[in-house]
């Protein structure tokens, strides 16, 4: 393989598997807020150990991703030396202000997890505030770059040299504000399905006390709410974003559709092959005008298709199936929680009937694939451009040779961390079961 | 004084910062593996009672020294980037198992003990690689072809430089963590912990004075125009002797809480030590960020960029400290959480 193309693998996997962890992590702490505040409000104390076990599980999460997060941070600047060299100039300011997220998370982690005996209720609450506050942040502030490289403002490129920065001009790129809520808002939606299924999946295995299944129906409960809430969030940011690549990064759109000529009444293309000899997407199934209602608000508004471009500066056509797959799940995740809600209050004898459980324990893992995708058709959509329009990503890549013996060691420290989470997870909850829980809470 | 001198400066801050806790991070680590099985000492319960709550927050030190880099020097990256992909890669590497398989040990009771070897003795690998990079960016390892740079692995690993730096490393981290874990001990009036960390700081001190001059004195062959500019700091090296030997002093003091020692003058006089002696190393290494290829003049970023990030950076301090004060009040000084684990 050659150096570049081992380097974006090197780079892009090392992504894919911090931000399975950061995004647990970023959504966890915001489902203990909640937890803690309807504890607060109902006194019941279910909320509290449904608060405890989900703070051990970021406890373990963080374990990795942070060691992950250092991962990448250090990586980027080792395989993308010369995308650094621009971030640096022009959009050095996120990742400053993120060590900020970062510290505020760590320390009040830290708080809420070996003080929490020491403070009084608000002050707890007050932390874990600080601790979800922290998360969310560091997930805005990176995405920040992120949307920087799709639209990269505040600075101008003579002879490619770089003049006249303006750095808040830079964070206040026009892809920032339409990229960060939907960031947010699926962190929270992926968790929140995490967290469906695991408590589908206790209940569907049935032998459990009569107390338990109370409590694991409290904590479903909680995670369909957010989930439902989550995911039309997602699905309206997700739209706000493709509207945003319409204006912005055409190219991209007219990618993750598979649209080639430039068009007023286009259709809107589900799965299918983008063939460029056809000019059109094969094999799939077409909604005539959608995409055009769906970008401009109208049927007859014009969508700029891939054919405008120079054939070098299309990204792969693949990514129309990555797009397909992610909005795919989120429309699934939107009829499932919301149907299992529905039935909920509509059939109160019979809450959670075994078929609804068995449909929503593999949610969890669609969420996830759902947000891998996401990320990955945001990264690969940019291509052949690190820093659109401006950097190609072969003049970004290291030249630094031994880079394939570095990729087979993290591969294999990535693979080996993986198993071992899901381990240790399963052996700590299995040794520390509820009962000792309930005990505990009810001799305090 | 130059934009550069400023920007370098606040690297070496955070450099410094991230040593220090590091050193005691990665060494606590080390003593929580050390005294695990042994029943007579708590001593393996007071690493871990500053460990859990304190590693993360160390950790972003790191992550703080690495970004502050790239966002003042972003000129360094090409060069830095490609020559230290491997050690780099392996200090990640071995960072990444320490910190996963020390949580971990916190969960499994079944296979603590295993665990906590993996990360006790990865953890001690890492500050000795890391300084391993200092004689690197000096010179004499360095080959570059065309615009690609490569660092000698074969003169790597027969340099005694290398080995002494290792020493160093290992050895600073030691003495460091011991020292501050006796002040710990003492603080939560466990005087036999204090004692055996008390011993362990007087065995190592000067093991690793010993080294740290070693490291310098075999850096003649490889760079001499640091050794020489090195010179022309004695000053500041002097100074830096001057307060070692004052607060290892200071552990045999008279002491009317402890039966013998003033651990928390040690510790600072120790710190005073670091800071001197790395400010002068690092005055000594001026104007190069890697010899004789880049200066920070090359490397520094854009004047806007530097000023927003230079606010950027005290504002962010200025909140930060009273967090900070606050967290070292709840988890170094309340009797309610020091005494707790016994
Ligand atoms: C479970 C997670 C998840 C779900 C269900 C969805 N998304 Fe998404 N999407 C992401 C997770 C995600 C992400 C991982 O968070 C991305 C990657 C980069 C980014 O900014 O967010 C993303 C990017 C992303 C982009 C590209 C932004 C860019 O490249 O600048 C668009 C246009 C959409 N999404 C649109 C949608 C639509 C219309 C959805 C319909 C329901 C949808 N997403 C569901
Ligand atoms: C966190 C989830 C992310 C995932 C899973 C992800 C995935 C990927 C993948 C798969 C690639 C390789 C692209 C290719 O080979 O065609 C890549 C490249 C890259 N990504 Fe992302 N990405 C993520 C977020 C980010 C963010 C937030 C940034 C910016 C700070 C970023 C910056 C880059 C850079 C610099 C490259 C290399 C240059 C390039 O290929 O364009 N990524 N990413
Ligand atoms: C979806 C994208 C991402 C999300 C949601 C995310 C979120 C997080 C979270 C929650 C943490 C733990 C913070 C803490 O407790 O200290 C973390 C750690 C970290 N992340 Fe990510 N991250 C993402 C992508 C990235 C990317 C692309 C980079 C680098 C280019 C990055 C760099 C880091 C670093 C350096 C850390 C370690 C900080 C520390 O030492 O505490 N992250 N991330």
């Amino acid at each position: 393989m050659d150096n570049v193309i081992l380097a974006r693998t090197l780079f892009g996997s090392s992504l894919a598997f911090h931000i399975i962890f950061a995004t647990l992590g970023v959504g966890l702490t915001f489902m203990i807020l909640i937890a803690e505040l309807v504890r607060l409000f109902t006194k019941d104390e279910d909320y509290a150990i449904l608060a405890k076990r989900w703070t051990k599980g970021v406890a373990i999460l963080l374990g990795v991703a942070i060691p992950s997060g250092t991962i990448v941070g250090v990586m980027m600047s080792l395989t993308f030396p010369g995308f650094i060299e621009v971030v640096g100039q022009v959009i050095a300011l996120p990742f400053a202000i993120e060590i900020f997220a970062f510290f505020v998370e760590a320390v009040f982690l830290s708080i809420y997890i070996y003080a929490a005996n020491r403070l009084s209720s608000t002050m707890r609450i007050i932390s874990v505030f600080f601790v979800a506050l922290g998360a969310t942040a560091s997930a805005v502030l990176i995405t920040n770059v992120q949307s920087w490289m799709n639209t990269p403002r505040g600075f101008d490129m003579i002879d490619g040299q770089i003049t006249n920065v303006q750095p808040w001009q830079a964070v206040l790129n026009p892809a920032f504000s339409y990229t960060a809520v939907h960031v947010v808002s699926s962190a929270y939606l992926t968790t929140a399905f995490v967290v469906i299924s695991v408590g589908a999946y206790r209940l569907l295995r049935g032998n459990l006390s009569a107390r338990e299944v109370s409590y694991y129906r409290k904590g479903l409960m909680l995670a369909l709410i957010i989930g439902a809430a989550t995911a039309i969030w997602t699905g309206s940011t997700g739209h706000k974003a493709a509207v945003g690549l319409h204006h912005y990064v055409p190219v991209k759109l007219a990618a993750a559709e598979g649209l080639f000529e430039t068009q007023s009444h286009a259709p809107l293309a589900i799965m299918g092959t983008p063939d460029p000899e056809a000019n059109r997407v094969v094999g799939g199934i077409e909604i005539p005008g959608m995409l055009s209602w769906l970008a401009t608000g109208s049927t007859d508004g014009v969508v700029i298709g891939l054919n405008e471009f120079p054939r070098e500066d299309w990204p792969p056509l693949f990514v129309h199936t990555l797009f397909n797959v992610m909005v795919g799940i989120g429309t699934l995740l939107v009829a499932l929680s919301v149907g299992a809600l529905l039935w909920r209050f509509i059939f109160k004898k019979n809450p959670y009937p075994n078929w609804l459980l068995l449909a929503l324990v593999p949610s969890g893992a669609f969420a996830l694939i759902g947000m891998e995708t996401g990320w990955i058709f945001a990264c690969i959509g940019r291509q052949p451009w690190t820093i659109m329009n401006i950097q190609r990503t072969a003049d970004a890549a290291t030249a630094s040779g031994n880079l394939g013996f570095i990729f087979v060691l993290f591969i294999s420290l990535y693979l080996l961390l993986l198993v071992l989470t899901a381990l240790v997870m399963r052996f700590y909850f299995q040794r520390n079961p509820l009962n000792n829980e309930f005990q505990m809470t009810t001799s305090v | 004084m130059h934009e550069a001198y400023v920007a370098i400066s606040i690297i070496w801050l955070f450099l410094f910062l991230y040593a220090i806790g590091g050193a005691i991070d990665f060494g606590a680590g080390f003593w929580a593996m050390y005294y695990y099985e042994r029943k007579d000492t708590t001593a393996a319960n007071f690493a871990n009672l500053y460990l859990s709550p304190s590693w993360e927050v160390t950790n972003v030190f790191l992550v703080l020294f690495v970004v502050a880099l790239a966002g003042f020097f972003p000129g360094a990256a090409f060069a830095l980037g490609s020559l230290m992909i491997v050690p780099v890669s392996l200090v990640l590497i071995l960072l990444t198992i320490r910190s996963a398989f020390m949580v971990y040990s916190y969960s499994v009771q079944k296979y603590t003990k295993l665990l906590r070897y993996i990360s006790g003795i990865t953890g001690l690998l890492i500050p000795a690689l890391m300084l391993t990079v200092l004689p690197i960016i000096i010179g004499g390892f360095i080959e570059i072809v065309g615009n690609r740079h490569y660092i000698l692995f074969d003169k790597v690993l027969t340099s005694p430089t290398v080995y002494a730096h290792i020493g160093f490393g290992l050895s600073s981290q030691l003495f460091l963590s011991s020292l501050f874990l006796s002040d710990y001990a003492r603080e939560a009036n466990s005087n036999k912990t204090y004692e055996e960390y008390r011993g362990k700081a007087i065995m190592f001190g000067p093991i690793m004075l010993s080294f740290a001059v070693a490291a310098t004195l075999t850096l003649m062959p490889e760079a001499m125009w640091m050794v020489e500019n090195m010179a022309r700091q004695w000053e500041l090296f002097a100074l830096s002797m001057f307060a070692f030997s004052i607060g290892y002093s200071a552990l045999f003091w008279p002491s009317k809480k402890v039966r013998i020692g003033q651990p928390r003058v040690a510790v600072i006089l120790i710190i005073v030590q670091y800071a001197l002696a790395s400010f002068a190393y690092g005055w000594a290494h001026m104007p190069y960020i890697v010899y004789p290829e880049l200066t920070i003049f090359e490397g520094l970023t854009n004047l806007a960029m530097y000023q927003s990030l230079l606010w950027g950076y005290i504002v962010m301090m200025a909140i930060l400290i009273p967090l900070f004060i606050w967290f070292w009040r709840l988890f170094l000084k309340d009797k309610r959480y020091i005494t707790s684990e016994k």
